[in-house]
């Protein structure tokens, strides 16, 4: 394999572990964004955070590990966004802060006050990362503000401001709609009753709104929004010469790749495609589908993202020649096989047990099972 | 303050507060699979329950380690962006296998761990605990193959033209010897923390004189398994690391306080007053020969001292001032072959040179003062290193005297153990956290100016952003960190104090109405 094929498959699995990260920790960040909208009484609450309980720490690690790889095959992009998006990165942390004391501690006290509170705590744990991820990839697909020196340090020019521009806020509707709605459609699959029926009715509702906002973005994009293209050859197989290329700025040039290859439409159809299936088998209660049209859905819009956007993975709109793509920001090729190689053999274990955790932990709750095991449950 | 101080302050920080929960965790995990182990094995229910309550106050250290944690992985990337860019090629790797290996495993399997009791078999949910137990400690394993790296650099070399560490070797990188040692002596740490917990907790209810059957079995767990740790702390200690790499000598030197090589083998000062002006140490203390035994494990080899490292480290830096004029040559388009064979001679103290541009931008003119700052501030400060190294010691040694006494008594099984015992142990529970901590700061205090050893200098290593954007991260996290440590001890606090009871199986003391309603 050469360091092409090997770049080229770890755009793959970044994206992989970005999609992993939204289908699975995006269901459980939905619930607990839904806490206080679903939730009537505690112990409808305690049923909504119990069918997440076993499972949102394990699937928080897609985050993890998503900037894990991210470190270890583009050090680079790990270094510029996180260090570009500071204000915003930060906040997101402290959102994600209140999740794992929130999910733990809530329960450990019985009292009316305590427990609203940390129900405030995880709803905005859990609601901020998603709006925030979405901000940060719509300033992606607009250009980010920064440069590189001569030692190659990286020097970021815009504002935390600047990043909550309307296109940006759009993305993170989207980003946080389409969030909450796969936890409606987790709902509809692991609760009872009024519960359930609530959740379905909500899913009708986001699931078309996240559709229609879905295309406006795509339009915005094709109509307002200027795209990158690199116009001298970049040696695919060579060190990277990040800032060594010419970048072309152009209006719809984010739309090139599916000139190129119309088969990539599939992506934005399969993602609208999946929203409006997510609302009409929630209005017939078929739950699965829901679940699984959801999925697809969200799955899509990353995607979708990542295949407009490609070989960039994060532009400069002050110095377009500094942009980083997924050909010359990567880590070396030795790097990129070892990782290979181990993501070869550990993606497949994580998938198996958490199959066989969520195969366990299976079944639907309600609230009798809450107050008869008051003492051993969240 | 500059946005190297802040940025060293708050990862300072961050990593310390971490550092309180993680090595709870690598210890009360054996802890329960014990526990638990003993239940499966004789189907005696005092131990499920024991598993049960002990994991009750572990998911409570558990919840703030995660949280803690999500920062450390952040910050590499928020406030060290230089250091992702330059490092992240070798550095990246084992923080990503340690999230796809370890992480992963450990925090699936801690929910099944806390609901699977009535879903899975005994021997499901044992192997369930065995697994999350091996998987924190894997964990660990991998992190500190990363942080042997920054001390140690091995298996990989510079690219000019990537302007970056790359990879070549991750077996190197892998088998690490800093690392190794690194890797025993902390998960070591890890174990005594939780068995001091535990022991601790343990004499509190025999003190009061209640759930004795309860109290003394988790006794008699914690001061076995704590004696066998606190032992593997103290012989696998850092010493045998010392000898490699000068990053590891100047930390050897400025903990002994060596402020000169002394004919072999050198002695060990027990106590005294590192005084930096005069170069001395006042009032010591001395063994004779100790200290070349322990670093050298010879009584031939000198110990290198401090001002005759700093003449080393003179020589280092003119060599790689050059290579850093060079090197800007170089990528400034000067690609000829004398450029790049006299680069390739002098490249490896290139880190050395480095060093000069905290004192002046212009590397090729620095100045002799220049030169002797850098030189002057390529030793770490000697007093923090060694005190906090002798209060690491010092409460090594306490728990290891604890843990012998409470494992003779469990041992000769006294039904009622002496009282002074019991209040040592309970005493004792602060003690692993400021080991740990002494320990944590003597590593990493001791491995500057560097951010990685000899190749990448801290006060480059950091992310181009405004005090102010520092200020207020830093400001956010101290508040909110604050608060959250002082809901975990209150939680901690509460749940000791209800002890088995909480776990509301009619069996233990305390169950009365009023505390059945609170928990």
């Amino acid at each position: 394999m050469d360091y092409e094929a090997l770049r080229f498959i770890w755009w793959l699995l970044i994206g992989v572990l970005l999609i992993g990260f939204v289908v699975t920790d995006g269901f459980d960040m939905g619930v607990a964004a839904l806490l206080k909208v679903l939730g009537k009484s505690n112990d409808e609450r305690r049923v909504m955070i119990n069918t997440i309980a076993p499972h949102w720490d394990g699937n928080q690690v897609w985050l993890i590990t998503a900037g894990g790889a991210l470190f270890a095959a583009w050090p680079t992009v790990y270094a510029a966004s996180f260090s570009g998006f500071y204000i915003a990165l930060m906040l997101t942390l402290f959102a994600l802060f209140l999740r794992p004391i929130g999910f733990e501690y809530r329960a450990k006290i019985d009292n009316e006050q305590w427990r609203s509170r940390w129900d405030w705590a995880l709803t905005a744990g859990s609601a901020i990362p998603a709006l925030i991820f979405g901000v940060a990839f719509g300033n992606l697909l607009q250009g980010v503000p920064f440069y590189f020196d001569d030692i190659l340090r990286l020097h970021y020019t815009g504002s935390f401001w600047a990043l909550l521009n309307p296109f940006a806020l759009l993305a993170g509707v989207l980003s946080l709609l389409m969030i909450v709605n796969h936890g409606a459609t987790y709902l509809q699959l692991k609760t009872e009753a009024e519960l359930k029926t609530r959740s379905e009715k909500l899913s009708v509702v986001l699931a078309l709104i996240c559709a229609v906002i879905f295309v406006l973005a795509g339009v915005w994009l094709f109509l307002a929004v200027d795209g990158y293209s690199v116009t001298s050859i970049i040696d695919t197989n060579g060190a990277n010469r990040t800032t060594d290329k010419t970048v072309l700025i152009s209006a719809g040039a984010w739309f090139s790749n599916y000139a190129k290859w119309p088969l990539l439409w599939l992506a934005p159809a399969l993602g609208v495609a999946g929203f409006l299936i997510c609302a009409l088998a929630s209005k017939t209660q078929r739950h699965i589908t829901a679940f699984i049209s959801s999925s697809l859905a969200i799955a899509m819009v990353v995607l979708t993202a990542g295949i407009s956007m490609f070989p960039f993975v994060m532009p400069s709109s002050t110095t377009p020649a500094h942009s980083l793509t997924m050909w010359d920001a990567t880590a070396s090729e030795t790097t990129l096989m070892i990782m290979f190689v181990v993501a070869c053999i550990f993606v497949p274990l994580i998938l198996a047990y958490t199959a066989w955790s969520y195969f366990v932990m299976r079944g639907r709750l309600n609230e009798q099972h809450i107050r008869d095991n008051s003492h051993s449950l969240y | 303050m500059d946005i190297v101080d802040l940025s060293r302050l708050q990862f300072a920080f961050t990593a310390m507060i971490h550092f309180l929960f993680v090595p709870l965790t690598l210890g009360m995990a054996f802890l329960l699979a014990i526990m638990e182990s003993v239940y499966v094995m004789t189907g005696k229910t005092i131990y499920r329950d024991m598993t049960k309550f002990w994991g009750k106050l572990f998911g409570i250290n558990f919840a703030l380690g995660v949280t803690t944690g999500i920062a450390m992985e952040f910050q590499f990337g928020t406030n060290w962006s230089y250091y992702s860019h330059y490092v992240g090629d070798i550095f990246g790797a084992p923080l990503a296998i340690e999230a796809l290996m370890a992480f992963f495993l450990e925090s699936t399997l801690i929910g099944l761990f806390f609901f699977g009791w009535d879903r899975l078999s005994k021997e499901k949910h044992l192997a369930v605990t065995w697994l999350m137990a091996l998987a924190s400690n894997l964990s660990a394993l991998w992190i500190l193959v990363a942080n042997g790296w920054m001390q140690h650099p091995v298996g990989s070399v510079f690219n000019i033209d990537t302007m970056r560490m790359e990879l070549t070797s991750f077996s190197e990188v892998i088998f690490n010897p800093v690392a190794q040692v690194k890797f025993v002596h902390t998960v070591s740490a890890g174990y005594v923390t939780g068995a001091v917990f535990v022991l601790a907790i343990s004499s509190w209810y025999l003190l009061k004189g209640r759930d004795l059957p309860f109290a003394r079995r988790s006794f008699a767990i914690a001061s076995a398994f704590g004696l066998a740790s606190a032992l593997s702390v103290i012989v696998l200690g850092d010493e045998s690391g010392y000898e490699i790499g000068d990053v590891q000598k100047v930390k050897l030197a400025a903990v002994e306080a060596e402020w000169h090589t002394h004919p072999a083998p050198a002695a060990f000062t027990v106590f005294g007053v590192p005084n930096e002006q005069t170069q001395t140490t006042d009032y010591a203390l001395k063994i004779p020969a100790v200290l070349g035994l322990i670093a050298t494990r010879s009584v031939t080899e000198e110990v290198a001292g401090i001002s005759e490292l700093k003449e080393k480290h003179l020589e280092r830096i003119i060599r790689g001032q050059e290579a850093y004029v060079l090197m800007t040559q170089y990528r400034a388009g000067d690609k000829s072959a004398a450029t790049i064979n006299r680069f390739n001679e002098v490249s490896a103290d290139l880190g050395y040179g480095m060093l000069l541009t905290a004192y002046t931008d212009d590397v090729a003119n620095a100045t002799a003062e220049h030169i002797a700052q850098a030189v002057e501030d390529s030793v770490p400060k000697v007093w923090p290193l060694f005190w906090s190294f002798r209060i690491m010691v010092a409460c090594g040694v306490a728990m290891l005297v604890l843990f012998a006494a409470a494992f003779w008594h469990s041992a000769k099984r006294t039904v009622d153990k002496p009282r002074w015992l019991l209040k040592f142990a309970l005493f004792s529970l602060p003690l692993p956290w400021i080991a740990c901590e002494a320990g944590w700061f003597v590593a990493e205090y001791g491995r500057q100016p560097w951010a990685i050893g000899e190749i990448l200098p801290t006060h480059l290593a950091v992310s181009q952003l405004s005090v102010s954007d520092i200020w207020f991260s830093l400001g956010a996290i101290v508040v909110l960190y604050t608060i959250f440590v002082i809901i975990e001890m209150w939680l901690m606090t509460k749940y000791a104090r209800l002890g088995p009871s909480s776990l509301h199986t009619g069996k233990y003391d305390l169950e009365s109405p009023a505390t059945v309603k609170e928990a």
